[in-house]
């Protein structure tokens, strides 16, 4: 096993903006991203993801502390020597659409070919194993206007492979994406990361593609700044919570891993289920009817009815003394809305 | 395939222009045979030693000229376009040309006289230098607004605003002026090839060459700027610098051409976008030379349309004819603009 390589370090780096309108967004970040690791930089809106990705891509200085790119100050990089370390994938809306997929993947060749941009064998090379890489070569020659949001963004992504920097930046790579070509772009993502021995950084909301697929998680809030560390870490200690801490209404499930409603149960129901796909089908329906789901073990259970769950059309409720049988969800509210006049 | 392409557009259109400098040379509101025509070239005797002076004094450097404005306003219109982000950018739409117009208004009537003959090498540069003085202010002014505005038809309605005012304050200056300056300021506002003498010819060329080199020079920029300032200076591109290059060259190519054959319209906006249609693409490798191209070759067209009605009609104004030209091909391409890959 290597080890891991740092490919980019921050010390107590202070990031935001200087001149008339000085900002510091967030102060002393200490953070550091690894080769082969895919790392998703998590955040609500405005906490402040696409200042430190900005700076991160050094297309903005920052205020304080210290950033290191490959062990040497990012600073003492030429424009020219940065461009083959940092490639960075936007949502800017582009001019490109007259441009084939191969034009537009061959611009990543820019930081190393000559003044007019000529590619040689070695670069049509990359070109084509990058455009392999992303699974678009039946489209190389297609128009990138003529390309949907995903094939767009994969395109830019082989734009990025081709530049051969260690470092890649993505800002929220797959929104506007529908749930496919999420999947698909993050295990994209994931495989470039580690077979390529890349360090791949994004911003995202996809907070469920981010817990499956990434290696790390930077979770950056107003309050802590920002917490780094292995996915499962930050969730099983409980700081993927304060994610969305200021949010009452919204908690991390740990169960599944989203974040989801706060449902406020006032009525207490006990719930029995024969596995734990029922189990949770039956609380989440439960819970978004008002109720609190207790087990039977649980002491305060007398007096509440109790709701067996044998299978997803075998529901029995307990209540009043009755005992009614339903096949489905829907007729178990229609019960239970005629018996809660009883409770 | 596509670089194929580009190639045989520029083997055709280099006949192209090749066969209207031919027929620029040859038509004119005077008649002179082909073989007088063939004679003088090749610098033999004719039966009328008008013909010659014609020939040499009028004809050969106002096609040249033609040829040269023809791709300065294509090739800084495409220019334009990329930078700003805009399909439906040029000199004339922003204002630069007015910047110009400007520019020369003030040296001409502080100077006086604008009749061509009159300058003299120190008087061509004080014209250039006024020209590209203003055209230069203008870019900057533009350059600072188009960060203030985002939207890219705003932009656009700016320069245009922009445009309006640089010419009132060129309407008050001849308002104020001797009668015969704006006169001979009016012939020129209406545009003509002819503005350019024998004796002009080579520093107006070399003015235009520089311009036209540096231009040719930036394509690989230009091309990482197809996909906006940021991912271009991710790509290694000194967008600064860049911009401060085309700048420049935009300003030189729209100045020079301003100062002697007036503020020439829709030649900028519409061949950029005829050269896209020829190539179907936006890759500046092939597109820069097929637009300069094209626009040789449509300024040649616009040239010999001028003269052909010949006899008493005399020339038509040049801006009576480059809009009849231009104008249908922004129009096809604005209704078309959904299904122009290079649009979306």
């Amino acid at each position: 096993m290597k080890a891991r390589e740092v490919i980019v370090e921050g010390k107590n780096l202070s990031v935001g903006y200087e001149g008339t309108q000085k900002k510091i967004v967030h102060e002393r970040l200490n953070f550091r991203l690894y080769g082969g690791e895919l790392t998703c930089l998590l955040g609500a809106n405005g906490a402040g993801k696409s200042t430190l990705l900005r700076t991160l891509a050094a297309a903005q200085p920052f205020l304080s502390g210290g950033l290191d790119l490959m062990g040497r100050p990012v600073g003492s990089f030429s424009v020219k020597e940065r461009s083959r370390l940092i490639g960075i994938v936007l949502t800017d809306k582009t001019q490109a659409g007259g441009l084939t997929v191969r034009e537009l993947v061959a611009l990543g060749r820019y930081p190393h070919t000559g003044f007019f941009g000529r590619l040689d064998a070695h670069d049509r090379e990359m070109v084509d194993y990058a455009l392999r890489a992303v699974g678009m070569t039946h489209k190389a020659d297609s128009y990138v206007a003529r390309l949907s949001d995903g094939e767009r963004q994969k395109t830019m992504i082989a734009k990025v492979l081709v530049q051969e920097c260690p470092l890649i930046l993505l800002d929220e790579p797959t929104a506007f994406l529908d749930v496919v070509s999420r999947i698909e772009i993050m295990s994209l993502l994931r495989r470039l990361a580690v077979e390529e021995r890349k360090a791949v950084l994004l911003s995202t909301h996809d907070i469920e593609q981010a817990l499956v697929l990434s290696d790390r998680l930077w979770l950056m809030t107003d309050k802590y700044g920002l917490e780094c560390g292995c996915t499962e870490d930050l969730i099983l200690s409980g700081r993927i919570d304060t994610l969305f801490e200021s949010q009452p209404h919204v908690r991390f499930d740990l169960m599944h891993g989203g974040f989801s409603p706060v449902a406020e149960g006032k009525r207490r129901i006990c719930l029995i289920a024969s596995d734990e796909v029922l189990r949770h089908w039956a609380q989440n329906a439960l819970s978004r009817h008002g109720y609190f789901c207790i087990n039977s073990s649980q002491t305060d259970s007398s007096g509440c009815p109790v709701l067996k769950v044998l299978s997803s059309c075998r529901l029995i409720l307990f209540a009043g003394g009755n005992e009614i049988v339903c096949s489905s969800f829907d007729a178990l509210f229609d019960a239970l809305n005629d018996c809660s006049v009883t409770f | 395939m596509r670089e194929c392409r580009g190639v045989t557009f520029g083997i055709v259109l280099s006949l192209g222009v090749v066969f209207l400098v031919a027929a620029n040379l040859l038509f004119g509101s005077v008649e002179i045979p082909v073989e007088a025509v063939w004679h003088i070239l090749r610098g033999e005797e004719v039966e009328k030693s008008s013909w010659a002076y014609i020939i040499w004094e009028s004809r050969f450097p106002q096609c040249i000229t033609a040829l040269l404005c023809g791709a300065a306003l294509s090739v800084s219109g495409l220019m334009l376009q990329t930078v700003f982000n805009n399909p439906l950018a040029d000199s004339s739409i922003l204002g630069i040309s007015s910047g110009a117009s400007l520019g020369v208004a003030l040296v001409v009537m502080a100077g006086g006289g604008m009749a061509a003959g009159a300058f003299s090498i120190s008087g061509f540069f004080s014209v250039v230098f006024g020209a590209l003085a203003g055209a230069v202010l203008v870019l900057l002014l533009i350059l600072f607004l188009s960060s203030l505005i985002k939207s890219g038809v705003m932009l656009l309605i700016a320069g245009i605003m922009i445009g309006y005012v640089v010419s009132s304050v060129i309407s008050l200056l001849s308002f104020f002026s001797a009668s015969d300056n704006v006169h001979s300021f009016v012939v020129w506002g209406l545009g003509d090839f002819g503005g350019v003498s024998l004796e002009q010819l080579p520093a107006f060329s070399f003015c235009i060459a520089a311009g036209l080199l540096m231009a040719i020079l930036l394509v690989k920029p230009l091309n990482a700027l197809l996909l906006g300032p940021r991912y271009a200076e991710n790509l290694g591109i000194s967008v600064r610098r860049v911009r401060n290059l085309l700048l420049l060259s935009t300003g030189m190519l729209t100045a020079v051409t301003t100062a002697f054959c007036g503020p020439i319209s829709f030649i900028g906006l519409a061949v950029p976008h005829v050269a896209r249609l020829l190539l179907g693409t936006s890759n500046h490798h092939s597109l820069m030379p097929v637009t300069l191209l094209c626009g040789a070759a449509m300024a040649l067209l616009c040239n010999l349309l001028c003269v052909l009605p010949g006899g008493s009609v005399g020339v038509i104004p040049l801006n009576a004819v480059t809009p009849v030209l231009g104008a249908p091909v922004v129009i096809y391409v604005i209704i078309n603009r959904r299904k122009l890959q290079y649009f979306n």
